[in-house]
């Protein structure tokens, strides 16, 4: 194995590192600071951790492969309010109600179309005008946000469907149904991006678009294909988050595009593309999760976990930059 | 030239980093008003040399004197107020900038309350043109010239103070024939002024044409220093190499096959118009001109790049439209593209991946991508073009340029091409890799494939081609065989003074 190669296996355990860290820390000053009697460490906690993961987690994880592909998607949020409004909306009208429990995964079935195709849309747009994913995706954000506001104005929409939240608050070998859809997306994701000739181009697109290009390699459809996948993944998302909370507010979500880039920065990838890993981002979200709860366990309130969250991030990242370019003679700015 | 004690003077020059002696021991001097050359193939210590001089990095041995006075370099602009500056390759000019903003950057002429004095600054920048003897001003917009123009802007950043050194890495990379002219007046006219000057080139010809010493670094070690004068080329490449070269023309020893590629009339907007030529298989064909006449564009008309705006292109005698490269990929045309780190490489990924990605497609095994097929693919080409590097899962990025290249051709040969396009196979690759890229394009006419090679370097083409097709302004002015084509009259039909011979 090269040194290269040694960095790089570094590169990628690291944030499994921090975890570690993570926890030890908390458990230990834990003891000291909790506000609860629990430990910190306990079976119930990181069951919690892992399930409380997943709304940002699932999302985190198509904008992975977004990133990687090149591109950014900002949309995520009002996405996942939209879908979660189509599908608790859709189970209201009069043929749904008419098909008792059958209208749930014909409404899972509306949630996650209206995903895909907003996905869609941007996607679409980046390839057909050219325009910066960062620009189309602001723009889709505002407008699909716009979209929510229009359906309910400032009322939350609601419906709540005893047998979807049975199925929400479900433990099967011992992990919620949320972690289950978490592990299933992290697995299904990282076959695509590590093993099939889609992912292998999305690298390439993303680290070297012309040479793709040159190598005869149809970017746009990768785009489309993509993007569609985030908004797969952000109206998943929802589903899995609502289906238990059966109310969504237009506010929800806000934010959630931010905290899915955090996650995913964290476990490594790159914003400019070409380089990142599903199974690290999957850490990523893990260790934000692990610092909020483990913060809250020791009484900190929410704006003291923000700014950590925040602190950290840069931290990390200084580090990252340290540990990579000392002394490649770069630019001294 | 009465004062003799040189400008520029460098003692013993050690800087290692971890697990390598990048310089061991580099010692020569730059007297006023010379052009010393400094030559080594890629990865024999220039660049580091430079940066030692520029005080990116500190030596950890060694001292470096400008003129009489011992100097520890901290920062490039340390090294400018000490006199020594540099013309990189590479330009870093602001392009929305003037060229005054660009010549003055970070040194702005200033008056009371930190205003910028703009009518000093355009004065001074007005004055520095005109040693340079150049046709646009202080308030050009930088973006808006041309590349050797730009260079100029570089050259007169160095200007801004009198230089006692200046260091010009590469610096006719990107320029043509008439703009190295310009370049070497001003050289001269350095030269005149007393200033030392190095200049760092693969081209032996420039070498031979204005230096007057050559120091040759090999490994981090300086092999010596050779008057230009008392010295030929073969020494030179003896000395940076450690052997001779054989740069002999290989002469065509099998017999020519089909027709493969016949381009008609193809034109494309005032890029190119009317040219026409025949590809047969076992052929390599040579494209030869300045930058700018059309050579690149042609190619990648013909890859689907651009859309032609007139003529017919046949590939085995059959007429068809090529549409994007997904097209020219899908009918067995490849090009290897002048600039391989932008165009030809994904520098991240690793060897394998790069030189199966454009049939990745084709080696699945159910939904996934098939290891064992990929390995294979670049097994085999690894041995054949004798690629060196330490496995498949090396990053592309971090392979010699020469190495890059043969992944980059190894990529479409796997594909089996009918036709095979080069852009310029050899740019910023060491001679030693050089004739071994030579060497790989006769091979692959001798099997039989159809090459285009298009190149801006006379001896590339006429060492690699069985024929000739002199470009000039978008046209092509003649086509050669080897037996006719003589440096002469190529240089002629390139600068557009022989008559067009249809």
């Amino acid at each position: 194995m090269t040194s290269a190669n040694r960095k790089d296996m570094l590169k990628r355990g690291a944030i499994w590192g921090f975890i570690l860290l993570e926890l030890a820390f908390f458990s230990i000053i834990g003891d000291q600071l909790s506000v609860s009697d629990q430990p910190f460490l306990a079976y119930d906690n990181m069951l919690l951790v892992l399930k409380q993961s997943a709304p940002i987690g699932i999302i985190a994880l198509g904008m992975t492969i977004v990133m990687i592909n090149g591109n950014i998607d900002l949309s995520v949020g009002a996405t996942f309010a939209l879908a979660a409004i189509v599908m608790l909306d859709s189970m209201t009208w009069p043929f749904m109600q008419a098909m008792g429990d059958w209208a749930i995964p014909l409404a899972w079935l509306f949630a996650l179309a209206t995903g895909v195709i907003m996905g869609a849309i941007n996607g679409i747009i980046v390839w057909k005008t050219g325009v910066d994913a960062f620009i189309v995706t602001l723009g889709a954000m505002l407008g699909f946000r716009g979209i929510v506001f229009m359906f309910n104005g400032e009322q939350p929409t609601s419906h709540l469907n005893w047998t979807l939240v049975d199925f929400a608050e479900a433990q099967f070998l011992g992990l919620h149904t949320a972690t289950w859809f978490l592990l299933g997306a992290a697995l299904v994701l990282w076959l695509l991006m590590t093993k099939t000739v889609h992912g292998r181009n999305a690298y390439a697109i993303g680290n070297n678009r012309e040479a793709a290009v040159n190598a005869g390699i149809r970017v746009g459809p990768h785009f489309i294909w993509n993007f569609m996948l985030i908004g797969f993944l952000a109206a998943l998302s929802a589903v899995v988050f609502y289906s238990e909370s059966g109310s969504v507010n237009p506010n929800d979500g806000m934010l959630y595009e931010l905290w899915a880039i955090t996650a995913v920065v964290l476990g490594g990838t790159k914003l400019a593309g070409g380089y990142g890993s599903i199974i690290s981002t999957l850490g990523g979200v893990i260790a934000i999760q692990l610092l909020r709860k483990g913060l809250g366990h020791i009484g900190a309130d929410t704006q003291t976990v923000n700014l950590v969250i925040g602190l950290i991030l840069i931290a990390v990242l200084v580090l990252d930059r340290q540990l990579n370019r000392k002394g490649q003679g770069e630019l001294k700015i | 030239m009465t004062d003799q004690t040189p400008v520029l003077r460098l003692e013993g020059i050690v800087k290692t980093f971890p697990g390598v002696r990048a310089l061991d021991g580099v010692s020569f001097d730059v007297r006023p008003g010379e052009v010393h050359a400094l030559m080594g193939e890629n990865g024999a210590g220039k660049s580091t040399l430079m940066k030692v001089l520029g005080g990116i990095h500190a030596p950890n041995e060694g001292q470096i004197f400008v003129g009489d006075e011992a100097v520890t370099m901290t920062s490039p602009k340390h090294a400018k107020a000490k006199g020594v500056v540099f013309i990189h390759q590479e330009l870093s000019l602001a392009d929305e900038l003037t060229v005054a903003e660009n010549i003055f950057l970070g040194e702005l002429p200033l008056k009371g309350f930190g205003r910028v004095d703009w009518g000093k600054l355009y004065d001074d920048t007005n004055a520095i043109l005109k040693t340079l003897n150049v046709g646009f001003d202080a308030k050009t917009r930088v973006g808006d010239l041309s590349i050797a123009n730009q260079q100029m802007v570089e050259i007169g950043r160095a200007l801004t103070v009198s230089p006692r050194a200046v260091i010009f890495d590469e610096p006719t990379a990107s320029l043509t024939d008439s703009e190295k002219v310009v370049l070497f007046q001003v050289i001269a006219g350095l030269q005149e002024k007393g200033v030392g000057i190095i200049y760092i080139s693969h081209r032996m010809e420039e070498i031979f044409k204005i230096t007057d010493r050559i120091s040759v670094l090999r490994d981090g070690q300086y092999r010596g220093t050779l008057l230009t004068a008392e010295t030929n080329e073969d020494d030179v490449t003896k000395l940076m190499i450690g052997r001779s070269l054989d740069l002999s023309r290989s002469e065509a020893t099998h017999e020519l096959g089909d027709v493969a590629l016949e381009v008609r009339g193809l034109a494309c907007g005032s890029l190119f118009e009317d040219v026409s030529f025949k590809l047969h298989k076992g052929e390599v064909l040579g494209f030869y001109g300045l930058v700018g006449a059309g050579r690149t564009e042609i190619a990648e008309t013909i890859f689907g790049l651009r859309t032609p705006s007139a003529g017919t292109i046949l590939l085995n005698g059959e007429e068809v439209r090529i549409t994007s490269p997904i097209d020219a990929v899908q009918r067995g045309i490849s090009l290897v593209p002048e600039d391989r780190k932008d165009q030809g490489l994904v520098l991240g990924m690793n060897c394998r991946d790069n030189m199966t990605l454009p049939q990745v497609d084709d080696l699945t095994a159910g939904p996934f991508v098939s290891d064992g097929a990929e390995i294979a693919i670049f097994d085999q080409y690894r041995d054949k073009l004798d690629i060196r590097t330490p496995g498949w899962r090396q990053t592309v990025g971090n392979l010699s340029g020469g190495n890059q290249q043969k992944i980059v051709i190894g990529k479409w040969l796997s594909m089996r091409p009918n036709v095979l396009i080069v852009d310029e196979p050899t740019r910023g690759i060491d001679v030693g890799s050089k004739s071994e890229i030579h060497n790989l394009i006769r091979d692959l006419a001798s099997q039989g494939y159809a090459v285009i090679v298009i190149s801006s370097e006379m001896p590339e083409v006429l060492r690699v081609s069985d024929r000739i097709v002199a470009m000039f302004n978008g046209r092509i002015m003649r086509d050669f065989t080897a037996e006719e084509v003589t440096e002469d009259n190529l240089i002629q039909a390139i600068s557009g003074i022989s008559e067009k011979v249809a």
